[in-house]
């Protein structure tokens, strides 16, 4: 055992003196950006579409007329049900099997054949899913003194939608929405198993050439936890800004069982 | 749908696949116990190891972490005894998944450790039991009440990542369902097919957990209606 740790730390030593990592880190690093704004390309647009799709979804799901409901539902459960990675395979490789897509002209040689507009297909359809299910519970999360309020003022169903539950609706789900946007983060790397060069194929590429896979994983992976925490960042702030009226007092609910709460000892625990 | 006997490979990669997710599974939820521990013990350096851990392992991607066990710890190897050895793909998956399971497990079981009141742990005190004796039989068996729904959404999540095991060659569903494609020319049938298998898995999930959490709760069944 300790052989092992005196080899450890010599390699850990040849790290602070020698040339490499830092030369193979200073020739790939522009590579590497440009995964970077792959990757955030990706999560970006895919975020915005999955956004757009998730509304309309929630809204039918919600609805209690089974023609309705059943689309949204079978939707939801499948994309949340199996693996982003079948999904992506499934657009980049499955799509090819059937001839009347080949044969569509520019939407087949310029999108559905490109890995780039695949992967923005498969995240959007996958983030769609889970913020359909983030909005419905959202929706019918909205005080229910709200909506009455809404009614009195003589407010149509629609306008009740537009100006009063949407609206809350989306302050609602915002930490949850800043969740759904790290998973994508993570998920997007995925996207290099379909030869997309995000910042994980631009790893890959990197470390096919110089052979230094450990150093290059690590450095993928600290470049993956500053973009986290930016994006952690970005959502804090668009959460004062949403949920300006309740930044004042502390909102957490405490779920607990009311059976096994002794109120009296509760502040010490935490 | 016609599989062109390619169904029992199916059937094969499925229990791969099952095997890698309830390895994974078992240390995952050992890792998750000790890190929840760590996070609340009295020792700073203990809590942060656990705060380190869970919050570089929740940032990277799970792909990512299935890359680095594979081929950092071959390379790893290969620099401290300067000779090539292979660890196989099982088992560098059921480490991969075993850390990020037990990465997001912390921390259901420490906010479920937090949940548990107080008085309990200081009866357990009061009638001298050790601590291993209060934390073994009165703070577990409620643990695992409060924690169980959090710990089933986070089995979904790995049953999901299994896939990414494939990746490294390991023969999981999903690996099979590529091979299978490839051999047939009918990719959309085939990974439709693993989609529709990783679904009943779900399914099936979903009902055992639902199971779980309703016998978890008897004692307050009564009591709550």
């Amino acid at each position: 055992m300790s052989d092992l740790i005196i080899q450890l730390s010599q390699w850990l030593l040849t790290l602070t003196q020698g040339a490499e990592p830092w030369d193979s880190y200073a020739r790939y690093l522009p590579r590497l950006m440009d995964g970077v704004w792959i990757t955030l390309q990706l999560v970006l647009l895919s975020g915005v579409i999955g956004f757009l799709m998730a509304v309309p979804l929630a809204l039918m799901r919600i609805s209690k007329n089974p023609w309705l409901w059943v689309f949204p539902y079978c939707y939801i459960f499948f994309f949340r049900g199996t693996p982003l990675l079948v999904q992506i395979f499934l657009v980049y490789y499955g799509l090819s099997q059937f001839e009347s897509l080949r044969n569509l002209g520019w939407i087949w040689t310029d999108v559905l054949s490109q890995p780039y507009w695949c992967a923005i297909i498969a995240f959007s359809l996958n983030t769609s899913a889970y913020i359909a299910e983030l909005f419905r519970g959202a929706i019918q999360a909205v005080p229910k003194g709200e909506t009455e309020a809404a009614q009195a003022l003589g407010m149509s169903q629609r306008q009740q939608y537009q100006h009063v539950i949407l609206p809350r609706a989306f302050g609602i789900i915002l930490p949850a929405y800043g969740n759904e946007v790290i998973l994508m983060l993570k998920g997007s790397a995925l996207a290099s198993t379909i030869t997309l060069l995000d910042l994980m194929g631009a790893t890959r590429g990197a470390i096919s050439r110089t052979y230094l896979s450990l150093e290059f994983f690590v450095l993928a992976g600290f470049i993956y936890l500053i973009l986290t925490a930016v994006l952690i960042g970005f959502f804090r702030l668009l959460e004062n800004l949403f949920n300006a009226h309740q930044r004042a007092q502390d909102m957490k609910i405490n779920n607990l069982d009311p059976q096994i709460k002794d109120k009296h000892l509760e502040d010490s625990v935490r | 749908m016609d599989l062109h006997g390619f169904g029992h490979l199916l059937l094969a990669g499925t229990w791969i696949t099952l095997k890698l997710a309830f390895t994974s599974l078992f240390f995952g939820l050992i890792l998750g116990l000790l890190g929840a521990a760590a996070k609340l013990s009295p020792i700073r350096i203990l809590r942060w190891i656990a705060t380190t851990y869970t919050t570089l392992i929740r940032g990277i991607p799970e792909l990512l972490l299935v890359l680095i066990i594979y081929f950092g710890t071959t390379e790893i190897l290969l620099r401290m005894f300067d000779k090539y050895i292979e660890i196989s793909a099982f088992a560098a998956g059921v480490t991969a998944l075993s850390i990020a399971f037990g990465a997001y497990a912390t921390e259901v079981f420490r906010s479920a450790l937090q949940e548990i009141p107080k008085g309990q742990r200081e009866s357990a005190m009061a009638i001298g039991m050790t601590r291993w004796q209060t934390f073994s039989r009165i703070l577990l068996p409620q643990l695992w009440r409060v924690a169980l729904p959090g710990l089933g959404n986070l089995f979904l999540v790995l049953l999901k990542d299994t896939a990414l095991v494939s990746v490294i060659g390991l023969d999981d569903l999903m690996r099979q369902a590529y091979v299978a494609a490839g051999f047939t020319k009918l990719p959309f049938t085939f990974y439709l097919m693993a989609a529709l298998i990783y679904l009943l898995l779900t399914i099936i999930s979903m009902q055992v957990i639902r199971l779980l959490e309703k016998r978890a709760n008897r004692p307050w069944q009564g009591a709550r209606s």
